[in-house]
């Protein structure tokens, strides 16, 4: 991966300020802070249930009946929470637009994938069904579906894994959105097909300015794919900075656990981070991690930790932030 | 998948001989003799024995079956004793008509009815409307039928004059009355299909609305009216159309209630003289004219499954 420039201040085209989701009782995100600079690309890590997913949906404002607070602020159309849903439906698939776990699942079993991509097309982009047709087969080529004219009448149950989550990638860049969220696209997928799709969305987003959010489990494939990344564990931001600097100067003892569970798969000697993730109503008020946190203080259960600048070195770069009370 | 179409065709043909062989077989075991009821009270033996000779009841019961079966067959029916007409076309050609017309019109109702208000339950799902929609279904399940026509006939037809009061007018010959005459009796025969349909068609609305294709539906930007209609209610044609096969057989059913409270000479009104004047031939024409048409609807919906689900279409 080429190495961006990460310090040169981007205008930011996505910022989220104190967002905190509650479905019922729990408290599934809690005051999360992140920006996107434009034609970024963002990856959220963490164990499931960390809540990286809910933050790529709750851009979408596609959370149902949850309660969220804070703010999502996007480049020129201000805080999504306090738009209509009107207004949203008009954003969604042309300023914003998602990419699937599981492609097999988000494609609508009763209608040929050329229909869903053509169908897009016409309402975004107010072609005519022709015209729509050729743009659709020009899509399916650039995210490289082989037989694009003959796949336009395949329903998704006939294609392959990969062929499916290319034609979602299709349908989410149809609108030209300015960013993408993409939530663990390759989990459903084979390890081989895992590294083409991650590329795949990477270099069309870049081609085309796009910023990105991708959400994964694994904090390697985050540093080697995208600029920055942000550690999450129980809802909450612990770590966030340049992909580079997380993976190699991070702070925070639980990026430390992450990391050391990736880098131990190579040995065949598989070290999960110890404990779980305590259940939310035992979570406690302060630092979430401190039940499982090899070097918590006392003052770590009670007091939650804000998330502050740090320098990860004398030269380090001033966007690396933790939240942490006795970081490494 | 043409030769999957030819199996389940034979396979019906096979289930219809032997519903053709139970409902002769079940109605010789019937009590009542025919022959009694043709001679009225008095007769001598002799008059007895020739016309039981002449119409056959004399032979064995598989001769009997055949007999009846090759004509069948043919159209020859036999001759209805009490309406003193060929039973072809009293059953077939004047009867079925009528009820298969008044079937239509209860299943259109339910549908054209049961499955927009079922829809407007699951996206209004815990409010008023859903609680309110949900009572009503309960109420329609529960109330029985041939009741309900008599209060729409009183209320509808005496009271109000808006409607007929009972009586048939074939929409073959001409359209408008005969619509006008089918609907007291469309509306009291598709109550309990509306209130199932609705409830089925929230149900699986609701399990639908759940499916990651609707949320990545939502996700570029389809308007929700979209989502509900193209994107959900597509997916639930497949269970509502098996439920609707399956429940026809109740809906025949209740042809026979309702053709008797509106005056109908459908196919229940048909059994219903045929069973109270032990009509043998008449009621196993109408046996086997329902038992058909629950039948071959049943495959014609096995038949819908590739059309429905493109799943189900053999692969390529």
């Amino acid at each position: 991966m080429t190495e961006r420039m990460t310090d040169v201040a981007l205008p930011p085209v996505l910022t989220l300020r104190d967002l905190t989701v509650h479905r019922g009782a729990a408290k599934i995100l809690d005051r999360v802070n992140l920006s996107l600079g434009q034609g970024e690309t963002l990856a959220l890590v963490g164990e499931s249930g960390a809540g990286k997913s809910t933050i790529a949906v709750a851009i979408m404002r596609l959370l149902g009946n949850a309660k969220i607070d804070g703010t999502i602020e996007l480049a020129g159309e201000g805080d999504l929470l306090a738009l209509t849903e009107r207004q949203m439906v008009k954003l969604r698939g042309q300023r914003l637009s998602m990419i699937f776990q599981d492609a097999g699942a988000a494609l609508n079993p009763s209608y040929t994938v050329g229909r869903q991509l053509s169908t897009t097309l016409r309402r975004i982009q107010g072609l005519s069904k022709d015209a729509a047709r050729e743009r659709a087969v020009e899509l399916f080529t650039s995210v490289g579906i082989n037989d694009p004219e003959g796949r336009m009448s395949a329903f998704p149950h006939q294609l392959s894994g990969g062929m499916q989550q290319r034609v979602m990638v299709a349908i989410a860049l149809a609108g030209s959105p300015d960013l993408l969220l993409a939530d663990e696209p390759t989990s459903a997928l084979d390890v081989t097909i895992q590294a083409q799709i991650v590329r795949l969305i990477l270099t069309l987003t870049r081609e085309r300015g796009a910023s990105c959010i991708f959400v994964l489990h694994d904090l390697a494939l985050a540093s080697q794919s995208c600029d920055r990344i942000a550690v999450l564990y129980a809802g909450q931001v612990v770590e966030s900075g340049p992909a580079h600097d997380v993976l190699e100067h991070h702070r925070h003892p639980y990026t430390q656990q992450l990391k050391s569970c990736v880098l131990e798969i190579g040995t065949k000697t598989l070290t999960a981070p110890e404990g779980t993730v305590p259940s939310h109503a035992q979570m406690p008020p302060g630092c979430r991690f401190s039940t499982r946190c090899p070097r918590a203080l006392p003052r770590c259960a009670g007091e939650a930790p804000p998330l502050v600048p740090v320098r990860s070195t004398a030269a380090g770069p001033l966007d690396h932030h933790i939240a942490c009370w006795n970081p490494e | 998948m043409l030769l999957q179409a030819l199996g389940k065709i034979a396979q019906t043909l096979v289930v219809l001989f032997f519903v053709s062989v139970a409902s002769f077989g079940l109605l010789k075991l019937a009590p009542g003799d025919p022959i009694q009821i043709m001679l009225g009270s008095e007769y001598s033996q002799e008059s007895y024995d020739s016309l039981k000779t002449e119409l056959g009841l004399d032979q064995p019961f598989l001769v009997q079956y055949a007999d009846w079966a090759g004509r069948f067959i043919q159209g020859d029916w036999g001759t209805s004793y009490v309406a003193r007409a060929e039973i072809f076309t009293y059953a077939f050609k004047e009867a079925l008509p009528v009820t298969l017309t008044l079937a239509s019109f209860s299943l259109a109702f339910a549908i054209l009815i049961g499955v927009p208000l079922g829809v407007l339950s699951a996206v209004k799902k815990d409010t008023i409307f859903d609680a309110g929609s949900a009572v009503l279904a309960l109420t329609g399940t529960a109330f029985p039928s041939f009741l309900l026509g008599i209060l729409l006939i009183w209320f509808f037809a005496v009271k109000l004059q808006l409607f007929p009061v009972m009586g048939y007018v074939s929409p073959w010959e001409n359209f408008w009355l005969g619509i006008y005459h089918m609907i007291l009796p469309g509306l009291t025969l598709s109550t309990y299909f509306i209130a199932m349909i609705t409830r089925l068609t929230r149900a699986t609305l609701i399990e639908v609305m759940e499916q990651p294709y609707i949320t990545a539906a939502r996700a570029r930007g389809e308007p929700s009216w979209r989502v509900v209609w193209v994107h959900g209610v597509r997916n639930i044609a497949m269970p509502l159309v098996t439920i609707l096969g399956l429940q026809l057989g109740v809906l025949l059913q209740g042809t026979v209630l309702t053709e008797t409270v509106f005056n109908l000479p459908g196919i229940g009104q048909m059994l219903t003289s045929a069973v109270l004047g032990r009509e043998y031939l008449v009621m196993q024409a109408g046996v086997m004219m329902t038992a058909a048409l629950f039948i071959g609807v049943n495959l014609l919906v096995d038949l819908s499954y590739p059309f429905l689900d493109p799943r189900l279409r053999a692969r390529k």
